[in-house]
Formats: C-alpha cells, sequence, structure tokens
C-alpha cells in the first residue's frame, strides 16, 4: 500500500496500489457510460414486460402485448394466404387441364411452381429441371418414363413413383443376372446398343443377342425398343440413357437393375401444390 | 519454494538465461511456445477450411472433409492458440502481480502444460476419425472430456493457490478476470458434457440432455465460452499488458469493479440468443435478447478502461507496433460487443440467423479480439521471458498490417454475404411466392467466400511471421542478446 500519487496527465490520482508497477487511477465512472448502462437496463426490463418473458413455478407471464411466435408466424402466413386466395380459389377447384387454358391462372401456377420446383424437386432433378446423369431423369425432354401429359405428370407428382403410397406409380424390371448367363448378357448389350443406331439396322436381326432380347425384353421394352409408359418402360431406341450408354452400365442394368423412386407428394404440399408443380414442369419443353 | 522465499524477485542467471528467482518461468516458457505453434496450426487449418467451402473439390476421402476439419480449426484456435495463450500469460501475470512463484511446484505446473497439450493433440486427431460428440466447441468425446476436467481442476488449484500466497496486499484486477475464466470454465465443461458412454470400452456416449434442453445447455455452454475463455480472460491479459506496454496507469479502478461484476452477471444468462426462432419457449427467448441488451455497456466498460489507459501515451501508437496489436484488439473487442447485442435483437436476427454474417461476427472478436490481443501480449512477453530483445520490430509492424488487411477482407466479404444470404431467404416475388431457391443462396457465395479464404491467408501469413519473429527472438544469435538491465526498474520497485 503506498501514497495516492497525482497523475498530471489526466488530473487523477492513483487508488495506492501497485502490482509489478502497474498503478491505477481512481477515475470516476464516465457519466455517459452511466446513463446508457441505465438506458439499457430500463429497455431490457421494458422488453421483457411487453414480451413473453418472466417464468412462473407453472408457467410464464405472456407479457402485455399477448405476443407469441406461433401466433406471428399464424399471422403472417394466414395474411400471405390471403393475399392469394383468388387465384388459389380457382386453382383448387379446376382441373390442371382447364387450369393451363386460363393465361392467369398458367402465369401464376408457372411462377408458384417453380417456387415450389425450386424448393422441393430441385434436390433431385436440378435447378431447371436438367436432371442428374446416372441418377434422377431430366424434365425438359420428351422423353417421358410415365407419360409427358398433363394428367400424367400430376399423377406422377402427386403419388410419386415406387413408393408406400398406394396409387404410386409401380413396377418393376426383374433381375436378369438369375437368368441369364454372363455370356447372354453381355450378348444382349450388345445388341440392345444397336436399338438406337440407325446405321447398325442391317442385320441387327443376325446378332446372337437378337433372339434372347426377343424372348425376354420385348415384351415390355417392346420389339423395336419403344418402351412402354403405362408400365414406366424406358424407350431404348432413343440416345437417352438415364443410368449410362457403355456396354458396361448396360449389362449392369439387365443383370440388376437400379429402379428410381420419387416420393408422393400430394400429402406434403397439398392438391394445390401439386398442380402449381404439374403446369409447371409441363411448361419446361417436354409437354405433349 | 520457502528457501528461495526471501529472495523472490531477485535476477538469476543461467547459462545466459535469466530467470527470476521463486518465479516458475518454464511453464510460461512452454505454454508460449505452444501458443506459438497452435496458432499456427490454427490458422493454417482456418484457410484450409475456408478454400474448401470455396472450392468444394478440395474436401478429399472419409477424413479430410469440411464436417471432419471444421472442429480441428475450432479447437485448435480456441483451445490450442487461444488456450495455451490464456494459460501462458496468466501464469506469467498471476506470479508477478503476486509476487510469488506458482503454488503446487513445478511438477504440477508441468502435469498442467503437458495434460492440456496431450488433451489437445487428442483431441485433433480424434475428429477426422469420426469421434464427436456434435456438440459444437465441445467435440471431444467423454474419455477426453475427463481428462480435460483433471487437468482444469489442477490449473484452477494452482491459479487459486497461488493467489492465496500472494504477496501483495490486493488481487489485481487482471487476476479476477482470470480466476472467472477459469472458474466458469470449469462449470460449463463438466455440465455441458455430462453424457452416458454407451459402455467403459466404447468411445461413443450419448448426452444427458434430450430435445430443447440439450440446445439450451449446448447454448448456454457456447456462448459463455465465448464469455468467459474469449473475453473474460483476454480482459485479464489486456490489464496487464495494455499497462505495462502503454507505461501508464489504468484508468479506472472503479470502472473497473463495475465492468467486472456487471460482465460476469450478465454474460452468463444471454445464452438463449442463439436459439432466437426455434423450438426454445418465447419467454427463454425474450430473457436471452433483455440480458444481451444489459451486457452491451459492461462490455464496453472493459473497452474504455483499456483504451483510455493510453491517456497521455497515444503517441506511442505511431512508434510502437506492439502497443498498436493490444490496442486495436481493444477496438475490435468494442466493435464485435456492439454488434453481438445488435444482433441478439429478434429483428435484427430474423435477418442474421443461420447466414454469414454469424461467421463474420465471430470472427470480428476472433481475429479482431482474440488473436491480436495475444499476438500483442506475446510480443511483450516474449523477451522478457528468454531476457532477449525482440528479433525484429520491423516484422511486428508487418505482421501487424497483414493481420489488419486479412481482419478486412474476412469480415467484410462474411457480412456482405450474410446479409446477402439473409435478404434473399427472404425475398418474395410479385405473386408472393419465394423468389430464391437455397441453392441460389449457395451459389451466390462463392466470389465471398474467395475473398473470406483470401483474408485468412493474409492473417495466416501474419501468423506466421510472428511465429518466425518469435523462435527467432528465442533461438536466434547470443549477439542480439541483452543484459538484465531492462528489468532492474521491476525489480527495485519489487522488493
Amino acid at each position: 500500500m503506498g501514497e495516492h500519487r497525482y497523475d498530471p496527465v489526466t488530473g487523477q490520482y492513483t487508488t495506492g496500489h501497485k502490482w509489478d508497477g502497474i498503478e491505477e487511477l481512481y477515475t470516476p465512472l464516465p457519466r455517459w457510460w452511466v446513463i446508457t448502462l441505465v438506458i439499457t437496463f430500463a429497455i431490457a426490463i421494458i422488453y421483457a414486460l411487453l414480451y413473453p418473458g418472466w417464468p412462473t413455478t407453472r408457467f410464464y407471464f405472456p407479457g402485455l402485448l399477448g405476443w407469441t411466435s406461433a401466433g406471428e408466424l399464424k399471422t403472417e402466413k394466414d395474411a400471405a394466404r390471403a393475399a392469394q386466395a383468388h387465384w388459389r380459389d380457382q386453382i383448387a377447384a379446376k382441373p390442371v387441364s382447364e387450369i393451363a387454358q386460363s393465361e392467369e391462372l398458367r402465369t401464376f401456377a408457372i411462377t408458384g411452381g417453380r417456387s415450389l420446383f425450386n424448393q422441393n424437386c430441385a434436390a433431385c432433378h436440378g435447378l431447371g429441371a436438367g436432371g442428374q446423369q446416372g441418377q434422377f431423369p431430366s424434365l425438359i425432354d420428351d422423353d417421358w418414363l410415365w407419360g409427358g401429359k398433363l394428367d400424367d405428370i400430376y399423377l406422377t407428382i402427386a403419388h410419386g413413383i415406387r413408393n408406400e403410397d398406394a396409387e404410386s406409380r409401380q413396377s418393376e424390371m426383374p433381375p436378369f443376372g438369375e437368368m441369364l448367363s454372363a455370356e447372354e448378357i453381355s450378348a444382349v448389350a450388345d445388341y440392345v446398343l444397336t436399338l438406337s443406331d440407325a446405321k447398325a439396322v442391317e442385320g441387327r436381326k443376325a446378332l446372337p443377342g437378337a433372339a434372347i432380347y426377343e424372348a425376354n425384353c420385348a415384351g415390355c421394352h417392346g420389339a423395336e425398343g419403344e418402351g412402354m409408359r403405362e408400365m414406366g418402360v424406358p424407350r431404348l431406341k432413343d440416345q437417352i440413357w438415364l443410368y449410362g450408354d457403355s456396354k458396361e452400365s448396360i449389362v449392369h442394368q439387365i443383370g440388376k437393375p437400379r429402379m428410381g423412386s420419387m416420393p408422393s407428394w400430394k400429402p406434403r404440399l397439398g392438391d394445390d401444390a401439386v398442380k402449381m408443380l404439374t403446369i409447371y414442369v409441363h411448361s419446361l419443353g417436354g409437354g405433349e | 519454494m520457502t528457501a528461495a522465499a526471501s529472495t523472490i524477485g531477485s535476477t538469476h542467471y543461467a547459462e545466459g538465461q535469466q530467470t527470476i528467482v521463486g518465479y516458475n518461468e518454464d511453464v510460461v516458457r512452454a505454454f508460449s511456445i505452444a501458443t506459438v505453434i497452435w496458432a499456427v496450426v490454427g490458422l493454417a487449418a482456418g484457410v484450409w477450411v475456408a478454400l474448401q467451402l470455396a472450392f468444394p473439390a478440395l474436401n478429399y476421402g472419409e477424413f479430410f472433409t469440411f464436417g471432419r476439419l471444421r472442429p480441428v480449426h475450432t479447437s485448435a484456435v480456441i483451445l490450442g492458440f487461444g488456450g495455451n495463450a490464456l494459460l501462458a500469460t496468466s501464469l506469467y501475470v498471476v506470479q508477478r502481480t503476486c509476487r510469488t512463484g506458482l503454488w503446487g511446484g513445478p511438477k504440477l505446473a508441468s502435469f498442467l502444460f503437458w495434460g492440456y497439450n496431450a488433451f489437445l493433440i487428442a483431441a485433433l486427431i480424434s475428429y477426422p476419425l469420426g469421434f464427436t460428440q456434435s456438440q459444437e466447441y465441445a467435440e471431444p468425446e467423454w474419455f477426453l472430456d475427463i481428462w480435460l476436467t483433471m487437468v482444469w481442476v489442477s490449473y484452477l488449484a494452482i491459479f487459486v493457490g497461488t493467489l492465496a500466497i500472494r504477496r501483495e496486499p490486493h488481487i489485481y484486477v487482471a487476476n479476477w478476470f482470470f480466476l472467472a475464466f477459469i472458474l466458469t470454465v470449469s462449470v460449463l465443461h463438466v455440465v455441458n458434457n455430462l453424457a452416458v458412454p454407451i459402455s467403459f470400452t466404447s468411445t461413443k456416449s450419448y448426452t444427458l440432455y434430450a430435445g430443447v434442453q440439450s440446445a439450451m445447455i449446448q447454448w448456454w455452454y457456447g456462448h459463455n465460452m465465448v464469455g468467459f475463455w474469449l473475453t473474460a480472460g483476454f480482459i485479464g491479459m489486456m490489464y496487464y499488458f495494455v499497462p505495462k506496454q502503454a507505461d501508464r496507469p489504468i484508468y479506472s479502478y472503479r470502472l473497473s469493479i463495475v465492468h467486472f461484476w456487471a460482465l460476469v452477471f450478465l454474460y452468463i444468462w444471454a445464452g438463449p440468443h442463439h436459439l432466437h426462432f426455434t423450438a426454445l419457449p418465447d419467454w427463454t427467448q425474450t430473457l436471452g435478447a433483455a440480458f444481451s441488451i444489459m451486457l452491451w455497456m459492461p462490455s464496453w466498460g472493459g473497452m474504455i478502461n483499456g483504451i483510455m489507459t493510453l491517456s497521455g501515451a497515444w503517441g506511442k501508437l505511431r512508434t510502437d507496433p506492439i502497443l498498436r496489436f493490444l490496442v486495436v484488439a481493444v477496438a475490435f473487442y468494442g466493435m464485435s460487443t456492439f454488434e453481438g447485442p445488435l444482433m441478439a435483437l429478434k429483428p435484427v436476427n430474423a435477418l442474421s440467423h443461420y447466414t454469414d454474417w454469424t461467421i463474420g461476427h465471430v470472427h470480428s472478436g476472433a481475429l479482431g479480439w482474440v488473436a491480436l490481443m495475444a499476438f500483442g501480449s506475446l510480443y511483450h512477453m516474449v523477451p522478457k521471458l528468454w531476457n532477449k530483445s525482440l528479433w525484429s520490430i520491423k516484422l511486428v509492424e508487418v505482421h501487424f498490417w497483414l493481420a489488419a488487411i486479412g481482419i478486412v477482407l474476412y469480415i467484410t466479404a462474411m457480412w456482405v454475404s450474410g446479409i446477402t444470404q439473409g435478404l434473399m431467404w427472404k425475398a418474395y416475388d410479385e405473386f408472393g411466392f419465394l423468389q430464391y431457391s437455397f441453392t441460389d443462396s449457395v451459389a451466390m457465395l462463392h466470389p465471398y467466400y474467395v475473398v473470406r479464404a483470401l483474408g485468412g491467408i493474409f492473417f495466416l501469413a501474419g501468423g506466421i511471421l510472428f511465429a518466425v519473429n518469435i523462435f527467432m527472438t528465442i533461438y536466434g544469435a547470443p549477439s542480439r542478446r541483452r543484459s538484465g538491465a531492462d528489468l532492474q526498474p521491476r525489480l527495485t520497485a519489487a522488493e
């Protein structure tokens, strides 16, 4: 304990203590600091009185404004719904074919559909709906597994593909790896590759895979590989290969087929959202 | 200890190296070297994960993905760099301001050093391998938590013991803050890490809390790790190194008392502001925001006391880059602690929550306040510990500007990207549909992430110069060594 030393620079005295040469001045608390401190305390107390803030033994004081976060959310959602009611009500009442014919409703549905698509569908089908090679089909071309008419697209989105929804699209390709030998699968893969190759039409029937295809594949995929939309059977005579166009991928697909699935969206998003998505997807370029 | 008591504070030379009799400076030196190493490791890890965010192709394999390396960065900087800096400075300061050696003797101090750093190494190896509790800043699994608890209890014992055997009548304010930090972290660490291991031979455990309680405990912990580890502890550092380097008395003893008690009382309640707009009950969120508003001035009390201590010594900022590190650190502390309560207000939080604004806020505190304070303190302390003059003051100057540019690039990039994110998520089109997809808001981030990584590279470059300067000071040419002359005034003042 030492002397209270006068510090000429600040005009303050020290406290008289010294630690390793460090002294402290006895400067009073800055006035503005004290005032601001008091104001912030007052603001905090008022804030906690206006809003729910004071816990009690069983519950909590709900606040003078009666505000709740759930209530605010509901108010905002109701207001947003009300602002769209004019179009939403009509969309809810009409089938997709009629919605598509009204310029006003179509514009609304495409705008809403794009937003819904970006939030819900883009994760798999991509922003812009280009799909992902080897994973999820593109929706901007005219190659449709389950049909490209408005009603087809509506059903696919509403109930999905190969899921637990009783009305979902269902079909299954058998694993031919359990039925055919490796040589037979290799031969039929060679043959399948010729289906989309105009230059290979000549002499195709003479290939060893032709008979195997005829006996095992043509029933679903068609004699010329034209596919069958009722069953979601892919067309084999075009250049669009979801799971790859190499012979290796085709051999794998025949032996141990991959089949995509898609959730049913109607229970999650509601019928009017599915209708808007239908109109949007139909408008992307491949709609029939 | 007792044998040395009569000569405590006198100088002692051994092999050209000076120690102060009775003080345990060996452990402080060890922690100082560890601080430098962890600084480089932690900052490099930060740059790497920042690059991974900007260029996702840099995520290699199973063990080196962003998710596993991000805690390596946060633990290495907060617990490694920050933690070793806190241990080094607190043990340095407590001995000098209590004018006594460390309680518990050199073996306990050694255990503290090796125990703490062994914990760090084990934790950092465990994250990439997938051992994690998945709790932010509390990732280490239960067996490492138990180990850290033992280490931390020894730290508490050494610190409190040293205060108890002090040879000064009063406890200096820096030590109040260090003790608040050590004590609160003990409570935070134990409570948040209460978990049940699957079995005693299993590395996996599950937390004792469920659902929203788990979230609340976690952010009570997380917020107060910021409040006590990165704030109270570093204010302790400020209270010693700023007046020392400026050679001026502390601005206001009264302010130090008021803001200390206000800070430690208010900080502990503000955690719920991390959980605005979640399942946390409304009343808890309100209280989190209310306490954050009240916290503004107590935080600024520390800033005022740090900056105003320079009254009469402002001119030194031009010539002394070490003092500049310390003072700019305090200025960043003031800025971050203004921004913090602002972001805790629900209307602001509605924009900032889950965006990069939070990351920017954290780094204005972490880079601006914590790291600059640690750099400045070590630049002051290392020459004293090894009794040599700093290898290059010019390099300190370069380090300062590299760090300053790095911080500005980092936080402005994160402010812009964060606010843009927040605005994009809330944008509606003319029909009231969401304007952007989440993916749109991710694609927008790329240029800002590149700038952020660049800011990190600047800061890391400064950190490497820091390491070079410190190691050259310690192991450099003997001709640069000074005599004990610079210590004389302090020694005469001591006895």
